[in-house]
């Protein structure tokens, strides 16, 4: 590989976002087209840092700063991409936030931090978020994915209420749905028929990979 | 509905919970405040009631306690990243946890509790604020550990043990947690680094399963018994539950370590 590649790969993998900002113009300036660049270099730089994660290696402040650095490179990356009437493949669409009467943050902006360091475009709706509002979103967005948090036992059933009104609004066969949290688990995913569990961002995004096939 | 709202609008259930785990025989009850600071009530609509919310969270706990049971006033994390990782600077961290602590030390608890926290920075600046509010009143303080034997914020608990030794607050430890293993593992290594420390262990009761539409935690009242036993073995002194602890959990710990 190049040698600016694979040194701005490192700096995503380490997580230096001043390097990785530097990085990418480098490369820019040595005439390596953005699309390589991001295919290349970020793209398995944040394999390696979700690897690293699986394998306990790595904790959540090593994934925050590796998605930074990702989002500082491709802050010079894109205005290159629209200058040359390219853009990044765009992996899917997901609507993301925490269900009503819940207001845990940190682990649902975690999500959809690597989902769009994956590659995905992310409408994230916050915190206690009504049902009808992810159905707006979604028919607003055409999204074909939807990521529902809830860290509460009480506010869990609220997850299912939103596929209730997913269904409703015949939106259901649009959208995979993905349910997120520490009282949820796979065998909840399945009682109140959402598509798939993620224990963590990480495995989120291979998740969500895997449901669209991408 | 945020759990704070409860203390005015329902108060008796909450003081009920706390009368049962009264009953069932602890000694120490938690203030329902884990998420009264600032920040987290702000999300809730009552960011101008921090002074409030703790204070009448003191009421309703000491009604239960009655005069045999101590009361402690409960913070937990503040639900966001500190600088560099999120926006919010140390100094106003600080800030956040004195005003809760200085609420919550007025309305007369007995020891401030800080709890399931992931990020050793916020730790100190919760131990700063409550120092700073807390005019003396004993600081407990434990993590959670619940990734590969570390928080989630990749602390290790030896690496907590050295900070929180070297800070010199009353006693620490661990709780809540991925499972009763992981905390034990946690314990024996605090245990290790600071042995002269008294050790505060609540852990969940075990791990969240689902049981027809609710999830219920896998541990029988006699696992937390067993593993209380051995968390004394550790150092601890004080022991108790996390989530899914019922008031048979805090009884059957109690029949074990108070003998």
């Amino acid at each position: 590989m190049n040698e600016i590649l694979k040194q701005l790969q490192e700096a995503v993998v380490v997580g230096e976002p001043d390097q990785a900002r530097e990085l990418a113009a480098q490369a820019l300036e040595a005439g390596i087209e953005p699309l390589p660049t991001i295919e290349e270099a970020l793209n398995p730089g944040m394999q390696i840092v979700g690897d690293r994660y699986e394998s306990g290696e790595y904790f959540i402040p090593d994934l925050v700063m590796a998605a930074e650095a990702m989002k500082a490179a491709m802050a010079v990356l894109e205005p290159a991409l629209m200058a040359r009437q390219e853009q990044r493949q765009v992996l899917g669409t997901v609507v993301i936030g925490t269900v009503e009467g819940d207001i845990h943050e940190i682990g649902k902006s975690l999500v959809a931090t690597m989902l769009s360091a994956a590659g995905f475009q992310v409408y994230d709706l916050g915190v206690d978020v009504p049902a009808s509002e992810f159905v707006r979103l979604v028919q607003e967005t055409g999204a074909n994915v939807v990521g529902l948090s809830a860290l509460l036992t009480t506010t869990m059933r609220n997850q299912e209420r939103v596929i209730e009104a997913l269904k409703e609004a015949n939106l259901r066969a649009q959208v995979r749905v993905v349910v997120g949290g520490a009282p949820a688990s796979a065998d909840w995913a399945q009682m109140i028929g959402a598509d798939a569990y993620a224990e963590n961002a990480n495995e989120a995004v291979g998740v969500v990979r895997q449901l669209l096939g991408v | 509905m945020a759990p704070e709202r409860w203390l005015w609008e329902n108060p008796d259930p909450v003081r009920d919970v706390h009368r049962a785990y009264v009953e069932a025989g602890a000694d120490l009850i938690l203030t329902c405040t884990f998420g009264g600071t600032q920040v987290r009530l702000e999300r809730a609509g009552l960011a101008e009631r921090v002074a409030e919310v703790n204070r009448r969270a003191v009421e309703v706990a000491r009604e239960a306690a009655g005069s045999e049971v101590y009361v402690a006033g409960d913070i937990g994390p503040l639900g966001e990243f500190l600088a560099p990782l999120g926006r919010l600077p140390y100094g106003r961290a600080v800030e956040i946890f004195a005003e809760q602590a200085a609420a919550l030390a007025e309305a007369g608890v007995d020891a401030l509790y800080i709890e399931t926290m992931s990020d050793l920075n916020e730790v100190r600046a919760a131990i700063e604020g409550a120092r700073q509010a807390g005019s003396g009143i004993p600081i407990f303080a434990t993590l959670s550990f619940d990734r590969h034997g570390r928080t989630n914020m990749g602390v290790r608990p030896g690496q907590a043990a050295e900070a929180l030794q070297s800070l010199g607050i009353d006693a620490f430890g661990a709780n809540c947690g991925a499972t009763l293993e992981m905390t034990e593992g946690a314990v024996a290594k605090m245990h290790e680094v600071a042995p002269q420390v008294p050790l505060v262990v609540k852990p969940n009761a075990g791990k969240p399963h689902m049981v027809g539409r609710e999830v219920v935690y896998d541990a029988t009242p006699e696992d937390m018994a067993e593993y209380a036993r051995r968390f004394v073995s550790l150092g601890a002194q004080v022991v108790g539950g996390c989530c899914g602890s019922t008031p048979a959990h805090i009884a059957a710990i109690a029949e074990a370590v108070k003998g």
